[in-house]
């Protein structure tokens, strides 16, 4: 237990001694999306009757925020200990494979709600506040984010050098989040995309997120949940392996 | 009473380099046990399996009696590494990296025994730096420091010296020696082979991933003439009659 508390720590270390990069600037990144979309797309789209595009765009924005940063998180820390060969220490140390993959997700999921949490403060302003269902929001981005953090862990394991793991981020977690509903509801894709959308499992995050503001959304929240659930698992699952394994840690 | 170290026939292949091919060794509770042989021998390749970071193709490892796979918490435990390799996060000034490490090993509060580790590493003055800020000689005693948190019951360094200048080996190998007198075993490699003569009560001499010489220091020495002959000699005869 004290091996996890000290990885946890030290993950969060990591992260909060360079804040400004890691938590300030995300929030930067998302509040400049707020003012561009809500800006030139405000008069044209509006997805659900009663709810503004800015409004609908913010919870979106704060779980993109979420997800990317809490994948950023786990990946960077991994690939910098195993290209500065430090990760050696944590190979060396008795700590079970499960407690490591723990701390580095949960200090994942720890700086991704930061972001969410700065998003969704900053735009406060424009926006209001609507919680319809608070347990959903705080379901979903737990869920989200320990998703995304796992995913973090195995890019970081897999990736020898920082460009794999840029190619990793740009060609599959960038698309993924961006193809997801962030900016759009699915309904107004054309029934390919649409159907295209249904299989992205970020869809289900944001979609089930933004049903805890707007009591709203293309799918049933209860859905959402079934389909983020088993993905954590079944990447918890293969992480866990990998980790037992020792797969690219240990030769 | 369980031999600190048991490695039975261990074999190791990269590739197509046989780097291990194997290995029978054991170590005794309370040696001090040098690992010798030239570049490529294996020596770190055996470090490493026995510290578990690189995974045997054959054969299994013991520290302290605890299998180094199946009870790999146990066997990590009571092994302290000090790693080839001159490695260091960036993020941590050399205190904070000690008060890390003795987490992992489930230690809090061990500020008492890290000062004492600093002060005979001589790095009590740079307790609070930042770990890129130190000199190559001070990163690595900061590694020795690194291994000894935990105050494990065997002591496994690879190349400790390497770098680091003539006065602190001097207070390096004293604070080593006196850990070997309060009952750690000791296994050293070295290049620097007077180093292991004085210091070591028995050699293990490695060639191509073989155990080619192993005995105590002595007897190694006597039988290559004994007298005025060096361990560098009885090095040089070993490698050659094993070509
Ligand atoms: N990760 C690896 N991948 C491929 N080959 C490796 C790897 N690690 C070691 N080897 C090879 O295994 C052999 C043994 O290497 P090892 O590092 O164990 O030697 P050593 O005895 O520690 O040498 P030195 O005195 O130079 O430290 C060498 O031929 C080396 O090239
Ligand atoms: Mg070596």
């Amino acid at each position: 237990m004290i091996g996890f508390l000290t990885l946890l720590r030290k993950e969060i270390l990591r992260f909060w001694k360079v804040g400004f990069q890691t938590v300030a600037a995300p929030v930067v990144t998302a509040l400049l999306y707020l003012l561009i979309f809500s800006h030139v797309l405000a008069d044209h789209v509006r997805v659900y009757d009663d709810v503004p595009y800015t409004a609908f765009l913010v919870p979106g924005l704060v779980m993109m925020s979420v997800l990317q940063n809490a994948f950023a998180n786990s990946s960077s820390s991994l690939i910098q200990s195993k290209v500065t060969g430090s990760v050696v220490f944590m190979l060396l140390a008795p700590i079970s494979y499960r407690a490591f993959w723990a701390a580095y997700v949960a200090a994942a999921a720890l700086r991704g709600l930061l972001v969410g949490l700065g998003v969704f403060v900053v735009t406060l302003g424009f926006t209001g506040a609507h919680l319809a269902a608070p347990l959903w929001i705080l379901v979903f981005a737990l869920l989200g984010a320990a998703v995304l953090g796992t995913l973090g862990v195995i890019a970081g394991i897999w990736a020898d050098k920082f460009d794999q793991l840029a190619a990793f981020q740009n060609f599959l977690i960038m698309p993924l989040t961006f193809l997801s509903g962030v900016f759009y509801s699915t309904h107004s894709l054309p029934p390919f995309w649409q159907q295209v959308s249904h299989w992205n499992p970020v869809f289900y995050m944001i979609d089930g997120f933004r049903y805890g503001f707007f009591a709203m959304s293309d799918v049933s929240p209860w859905q959402s949940l079934a389909v983020v659930g088993v993905c954590f698992i079944l990447l918890a699952a293969l992480t866990l392996e990998l980790l037992r394994r020792g797969y690219k840690l240990r030769m | 009473m369980v031999p600190a170290l048991r490695v039975v026939g261990v074999a190791k292949r990269f590739g197509v380099t046989q780097a291990l091919a194997g290995i029978d060794l054991e170590v005794a509770q309370g040696d001090f046990f040098g690992l010798l042989g030239p570049n490529g021998a294996g020596k770190t390749t055996l470090i490493s399996a026995l510290a578990g970071l690189v995974r045997a193709d054959a054969g299994h490892l013991e520290v302290m009696g605890h299998d180094v796979q199946a009870d790999y918490r146990q066997a990590r435990l009571k092994l302290g590494v000090v790693p080839q390799e001159l490695v260091f996060d960036p993020f941590f000034s050399v205190r904070q990296t000690l008060r890390i490490q003795s987490g992992y090993y489930g230690i809090r509060h061990n500020d008492d025994w890290i000062d004492e580790i600093l002060a005979n590493l001589d790095l009590t003055g740079k307790a609070e730096d930042n770990m890129r800020s130190l000199s190559g000689g001070m990163k690595r005693r900061v590694l020795v420091a690194q291994a000894l948190v935990h105050k494990p019951p065997v002591i496994v360094l690879d190349e400790p010296t390497a770098g680091v200048d003539v006065e602190l080996r001097q207070g390096l190998w004293r604070f080593i020696r006196r850990l070997n007198g309060e009952g750690h075993t000791i296994v050293l490699t070295t290049h620097y082979l007077e180093e292991a003569e004085a210091n070591c009560s028995r050699i293990a001499m490695m060639k191509a991933g073989r155990v080619v010489a192993l005995d105590t220091t002595a007897k190694l020495l006597a039988r290559f003439g004994g007298g005025t002959t060096s361990l560098e000699d009885a090095f040089m005869r070993v490698m050659k009659e094993a070509a």
